[in-house]
């Protein structure tokens, strides 16, 4: 130690300035809270992964291809909820991505200032809107509608998809499609227009200059953020995956499998929070928390993937 | 170029008038389909909901099914000891982590934070439900509005670090500078000079993050869970606006029902107007800035 | 391990002493600031480099020189505001009023060596009061007498008390841009350094307000050393007694002003002084 410092300071002394302690204590707090945000990411998975042990070893991977859950019969296989899950929220996303983008080119390219701000606060608190009120008003409301206007209206024109026939009691996969898809357009839309704000507004002109019309501008601004955009949709599509009232309100909540729309379903999320709190024994339990864990892990790659698309079109537009 | 590119295949003039008419047409029709189910949502239950709000809805407890009256006083107080745990553990963790990865963000942990706080803010609230169940619930061998709390204010840490630190962000280098040269050490600086300057800001986010916590059902189902009546402690059951709100909308009942739309009204109004006040104090903030 | 440990803490205090012949010099050649070998680098570039310096006590010193020559750089290494700059690393040798550098920490130095930047920078959450009394309160616990008092001195110092005596409670941000920076020397004055270091402050500011700012720096070189960065050379040769030119990180001539202007040692400067470049 002592060494090293009196090579150092024959070389180039070092001017710097003694420690403050109460400064390094400080930093030091504030780190160790950071730390603890991350020790809690790992810790909620550590519990979920112990938790679902009896699940894990009774049912191996076998957990997620089969499609039976008896609780009463201790048979659990998750699959019925994963196909609810996935299935939901593709309906979401083919209705919230084109609006979106709409929404987000109308945000960034079109609007004059006051209806820009207007809109643009609308849409937040469209996004605060709990998603117990989107359910209730699933409940009275939309799935009315569904089946009385929507679902007979579908099977007369597009009946001949298998999509779009069937009983129509408008409670079922298309039903939370359709409230899926309100909740996520808030995300999608306001994360595009950000992503679009970063396109260069040269580009758009030079555009002109070539003689472009304006949608021919802007289409090439969204060609210029797709990365982006697809990120703000992946991270759209995680928001339905993981919501869990709105759909347990009106998704049927039937273990199924069916190819119609208009069937009822039952989703990962809305299957824990049906049966968490009166599960029938300690292997119920365990299958729910597997069940969440599954649902985790589907997000986490879900996010992550968001995330990564999204920094780099934004990192990689401010940089030029 | 792109440009050039893009014009070259894209047809005669006439058509790509047309074509750049419907798709800016398309736009605007977007625009106004998110507004249609917001006003619809938000008038709807005002109407279904206002004729049950009454001075009772607010004092009173339940009352069983085909008794006239009552309220969800327990609810609406139970909501509030709720967010309150959740807001005594997760704003003070939000926001020395929002410090930490603002003012100190070269190191590599303050990326990894960056990081876990948006996959904390992506993982579904109902997984969090589970988490606080088996540390605490299963511990504790009881439904209690501490789960409860705990739940929410993990869910509430990752939208405090991200304002906190994009506020701390906005503040100028040069105020950092104005203050140490002073002889002002730096943790000083940053409480009393940069968190001060960037305060409305951080309110916002606070004020956000309440807003969602209190609207939060799922990661309270099997928390805190519910109760008919006054909860006898925060070790207890505890009842919560969201969850009262849910059992009586999956009830049978029209009264509960009604109940119900009127909750969820109470539910939407708070989140209108922590909305306009973020709005309003985040403006003022823009216009100081510029 | 013990004995390496006080040899350590006592090095520091060994160069002091090598440093203490300044001390010896009679009444006002005392060394205020003296550097030997003074680098600082960001990253592997070198800022400034190799500078030697001995500034006197209760003189104004101006330094000047064509922009990104480090004018900004030496001057930021005198109190550790180099710290908030990553990858910034400074050597070299550094004795603040006669103590090497090395003994304090960054608050302390800041405290006796203040600073004022280039654009004001007063607290915007904070009345042109409590801007006065920041560097105070925020260190400690003082009587709201003593504030009164620093206060007024403060700001008679630094030529703003007239303007502004009748609202002291309005936000700082109401004053214009000239009496945000007297405000911001007010408010250096409060913490009573023994150096204030300046960088550019009237740079961007109107003719009338660095009239007034000149001004100030003219009453305070009887109590305060002065070292003012400017890039306008009539501002050089109006308000200090000694002149250091710089050039592309180096100092290449440090004397009393007249003689810079008048009769400069070095080429360099007489190019740049008679605005053959820069
Ligand atoms: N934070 C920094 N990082 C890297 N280089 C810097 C930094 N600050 C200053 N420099 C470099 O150091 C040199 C001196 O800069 P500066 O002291 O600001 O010049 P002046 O104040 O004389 O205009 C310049 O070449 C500049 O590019
Ligand atoms: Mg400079």
């Amino acid at each position: 130690m002592y060494l090293f410092r009196k090579k150092e300071n024959i070389e180039l002394k070092e001017i710097k300035s003694k420690t403050h302690i109460t400064d390094l204590l400080f930093e030091k707090t504030t780190l160790l809270f950071a730390l603890l945000i991350i020790f809690l990411v790992f810790w909620i998975i550590y519990e979920m992964y112990k938790d679902s042990e009896a699940s894990r070893q009774m049912f191996g991977w076998g957990f997620i291809t089969s499609p039976e859950w008896e609780p009463v019969k201790e048979k659990f296989g998750a699959l019925t909820f994963v196909y609810g899950t996935v299935v939901s929220s593709l309906i979401a996303l083919a209705i919230a991505l084109p609006v979106s983008l709409g929404i987000a080119v109308f945000l960034s390219e079109l609007a004059p200032q006051i209806i820009k701000t207007t809109l643009s606060f609308l849409i937040e608190i469209l996004a605060a809107i709990p998603s117990i009120v989107f359910g209730f008003w699933g409940i009275f409301v939309l799935a009315p509608f569904m089946r009385n206007v929507v679902q007979p209206f579908l099977e007369s024109a597009l009946g001949f998809i298998p999509f779009f026939s069937g009983t129509k009691i408008g409670f079922g996969l298309l039903t939370s499609g359709i409230v899926l898809a309100i909740m996520i357009i808030p995300i999608i839309s306001s994360i595009s227009r950000d992503v679009l704000k970063t396109i260069p507004q040269a580009q758009r002109e030079a555009a002109y200059a070539l003689g472009a019309t304006r949608w021919e501008a802007i289409k090439m601004a969204l060609l210029n953020a797709k990365s982006g955009i697809l990120g703000a949709t992946v991270l759209g599509l995680g928001r339905a995956v993981g919501e869990t009232m709105a759909v347990t309100m009106v998704i049927g909540n039937r273990a199924q499998i069916k190819l119609s729309w208009f069937e009822p379903a039952y989703s990962m999320a809305s299957v824990i929070a049906n049966e968490f709190a009166e599960a029938s024994g300690k292997l119920h339990l365990s299958a729910l928390i597997e069940v969440g864990l599954v649902l985790f892990a589907v997000t986490f790659v879900i996010n992550s993937m968001a995330r990564l698309l999204i920094y780099s079109t934004t990192k990689k537009m401010t940089v030029k | 170029m792109e440009a050039a590119e893009l014009l070259g295949n894209s047809g005669n003039l006439k058509r790509r008038k047309v074509i750049n008419i419907i798709m800016l047409t398309l736009s605007v029709i977007s625009a106004l389909a998110a507004i249609i189910p917001l006003v619809y949502i938000f008038f709807y239950t005002a109407a279904a909901g206002i004729s049950s709000i009454n001075l009772d809805f607010f004092t009173e407890l339940p009352k069983p099914v085909g008794e006239p009256g009552g309220g969800i006083a327990n609810a609406i107080i139970g909501s509030i000891e709720i967010v309150g745990i959740g807001a005594a553990f997760g704003i003070p963790v939000g926001l020395l982590a929002g410090i930490y990865v603002a003012e100190y963000s070269k190191t590599m942990v303050a990326n990894l934070v960056k990081f876990v706080t948006d996959v904390l803010s992506g993982i579904p609230s109902i997984i969090v439900g589970i988490f606080a169940y088996g540390v605490i619930v299963l511990q504790s061998k009881n439904f209690s509005a501490f789960a409860g709390g705990f739940a929410l204010g993990i869910l509430m840490i990752p939208t405090v670090t991200r304002m906190t630190e994009e506020m701390l962000k906005l503040v100028p280098l040069s105020l950092r500078e104005a203050s140490l040269a002073l002889g002002i050490p730096r943790w000083k600086t940053t409480l009393r000079i940069v968190l001060r300057t960037a305060s409305g800001g951080i309110i916002t986010g606070i004020l956000l993050a309440i807003a969602r916590a209190a609207g939060e059902t799922a990661p309270l189902l099997f928390t805190s869970f519910g109760n008919s009546f006054w909860a006898e402690s925060l070790d207890s059951p505890t009842a919560s606006l969201p969850v009262q709100i849910f059992n009586y909308a999956i009830s049978p009942y029209e009264e509960w029902h009604n109940k119900a739309w009127a909750g969820a009204f109470v539910l939407i109004t708070l989140v209108f107007v922590i909305s306009l006040i973020v709005r309003i104090i985040t403006k003022n903030k823009f216009h100081q800035s510029v | 391990m013990n004995e390496d440990i006080t040899e350590i803490i006592k090095e520091p205090l060994n160069i002091d002493t090598v440093a203490a012949p300044h001390h010896v010099k009679p009444e006002k050649s005392v060394i205020a600031v003296g550097t030997k070998n003074l680098t600082v680098w960001f990253n592997e570039r070198k800022g400034i480099e190799d500078i030697n310096i001995d500034i006197k006590k209760d003189t104004v010193t101006a330094i000047i020189g064509p922009s990104g020559c480090g004018k900004s750089t030496f001057l930021r290494a005198l109190n550790f505001m180099h710290d908030l700059t990553p990858g910034a690393r400074v050597t070299g040798e550094l004795n603040i009023l006669g103590r090497n550098i090395n003994d304090y920490n960054g608050v302390e130095i800041r405290k006796k060596v203040g600073m004022v930047f280039q654009k004001p920078n007063p607290f915007p959450t904070m009345s042109i009061y409590d801007n006065v009394i920041s560097g105070l309160k925020l260190n400690g616990r003082y009587k709201k007498d003593f504030y009164d008092e620093t206060v007024e001195s403060s700001l008679v110092q630094a030529g703003l008390w007239s303007e502004v005596k009748d609202r002291l409670k309005v936000s700082a941000y109401n004053l214009s841009g000239g009496q945000q920076q007297r405000l911001c020397i007010a408010r250096t004055l409060a913490v009573k350094p023994e150096i204030i270091l300046m960088d550019e402050p009237t740079s961007a500011l109107d003719p009338i307000s660095t009239g007034s700012i000149e001004n100030a720096i003219h009453d305070l070189k009887k109590k305060f050393t002065i070292i003012i960065v400017t890039h306008n050379m009539q501002q050089a040769a109006r308000v200090s007694d000694h002149t250091a030119y710089f050039y592309l990180g180096k100092l290449i001539e440090h004397s009393k002003t007249s003689t810079v202007f008048t009769k400069p040692k070095e080429k360099l400067t007489e190019e740049y002084i008679t605005g053959k470049f820069g």
